[in-house]
């Protein structure tokens, strides 16, 4: 089995209680409710829908893992650009 | 302190210079084995010669009594001596079998709001100077069971198990131990499985240590022969020298201050093949 399962690079059930984990342990310490984060979502979105038009319902956003520190990472597509808002950046 | 570690020490003629160790037991998560860890590093401590008490702090569900097979002499708890029905001595239950060794039972009909966090820190100051040791069989949970039994110790032995929902709350617990100010807390990590864990299917001692990063005392192999002492009421430290016994008096002597290496964590979990040959060659096979 063991060697099945690495030959198919299965994950172990090891490894899965692991990543689960720590996924779960991210949200614990940061103590950040599903209610903050929907609260974050929006402002998020408020803030960016000055300068452009973006799909609310394709953002993906949660709190990730990298190495020893917690990201918030938020995929947010964009649809248009807005022109002539914004600064000076944005034509 | 730890050189008085000397069995048959005595006692009687230095109880007034005991500098006294407060030692809550806590998980978090119920069922992991706090109950027994405070049974039998009571009883192992004892048995090196301390003088210690452990007290049942969970109120309203008590089971330290049982597992140290004490329940049949209780006449006084926890509870009466708080609110000044009994002296603290009348309370407490000695064990007949190991010298220095007392129990003090929680009230089995109250409920945990019976005792304030004041009450306990009273308690348990009463208590310094007269042993030891003093272990505190903490309650599951977040609550103000678990905020009495940690409030007046002065250090905290985590115990988790090497699941999911064991670990995860454990790192609750030293989060809330920690916010109390407690300094000292160490992990125990019990019921390991070491052929599971190196086929993949399990924690291991490890992964635990990597999540939780806090300082390890001890790693107890999952063994059949404490659920038969728990039947029978007879800690396991007392009796025989089985896996998970050894490791309790390993701990203990940890706690004591004495060097004793923990086993090489990913010896014992990663390479199954240095753990065989360890086995043969060993004389006592996995250390623990």
């Amino acid at each position: 089995m063991g060697f099945l399962d690495r030959f198919f690079r299965r994950e172990s059930p090891r490894k899965s209680a692991k990543e689960r984990l720590q996924l779960v342990l991210i949200h614990d310490r940061a103590d950040i409710s599903p209610g903050t984060m929907e609260m974050i979502r929006k402002d998020i979105i408020h803030v960016i829908s000055n300068y452009m038009v973006i799909s609310e319902d394709g953002i993906e956003m949660d709190l990730e893992r990298d190495g020893k520190s917690v990201a918030l990472v938020a995929s947010i597509p964009v649809l248009e650009v807005k022109r002539g808002r914004g600064r000076e950046g944005v034509k | 302190m730890i050189d008085r570690k000397k069995a048959g020490a005595s006692a009687e003629t230095e109880e007034s210079l005991m500098d006294t160790r407060i030692i809550v037991v806590t998980s978090g998560k119920g069922g992991v084995g706090k109950t027994t860890v405070t049974a039998n590093l009571s009883a192992r401590m004892a048995m090196e010669g301390f003088k210690v008490v452990a007290i049942d702090a969970d109120i309203g569900l008590r089971n330290l009594d049982v597992v140290m097979g004490l329940e049949n002499r209780i006449v006084f708890n926890m509870v009466d001596v708080i609110e000044g029905s009994c002296k603290l001595p009348q309370a407490l239950v000695r064990d007949k079998r190991v010298e220095n060794l007392y129990l003090l039972p929680a009230a089995q009909t109250r409920t945990k709001d019976a005792v304030s966090k004041e009450q306990m820190m009273d308690l348990c100051e009463s208590l310094r100077g007269e042993f030891d040791f003093v272990f505190i069989d903490s309650p599951a949970g977040i609550e103000s069971g678990f905020q009495n039994a940690a409030v007046g110790a002065d250090e905290a032995l985590v115990v988790a198990t090497p699941e999911v929902s064991s670990v995860r709350d454990a790192d609750r617990i030293i989060g809330l131990l920690e916010s109390f100010g407690k300094r000292s807390i160490n992990l125990i990590v019990n019921r390991v499985r070491p052929a599971m864990v190196r086929s993949g299917k399990m924690l291991g001692v490890s992964d635990v240590m990597e999540i939780l990063a806090i300082g390890l005392i001890g790693i107890v192999p999952e063994d059949d022969s404490v659920v038969v002492s728990t039947n029978k009421g007879e800690p396991l430290a007392m009796a025989n020298l089985t896996p998970a016994a050894k490791a309790f008096e390993k701990i203990a002597g940890r706690i004591l201050g004495k060097d004793i290496p923990l086993q090489d964590i990913d010896d014992l979990d990663e390479r199954g093949f240095l753990v065989s040959l360890k086995k043969i060659f060993g004389r006592r096979g996995g250390r623990y």
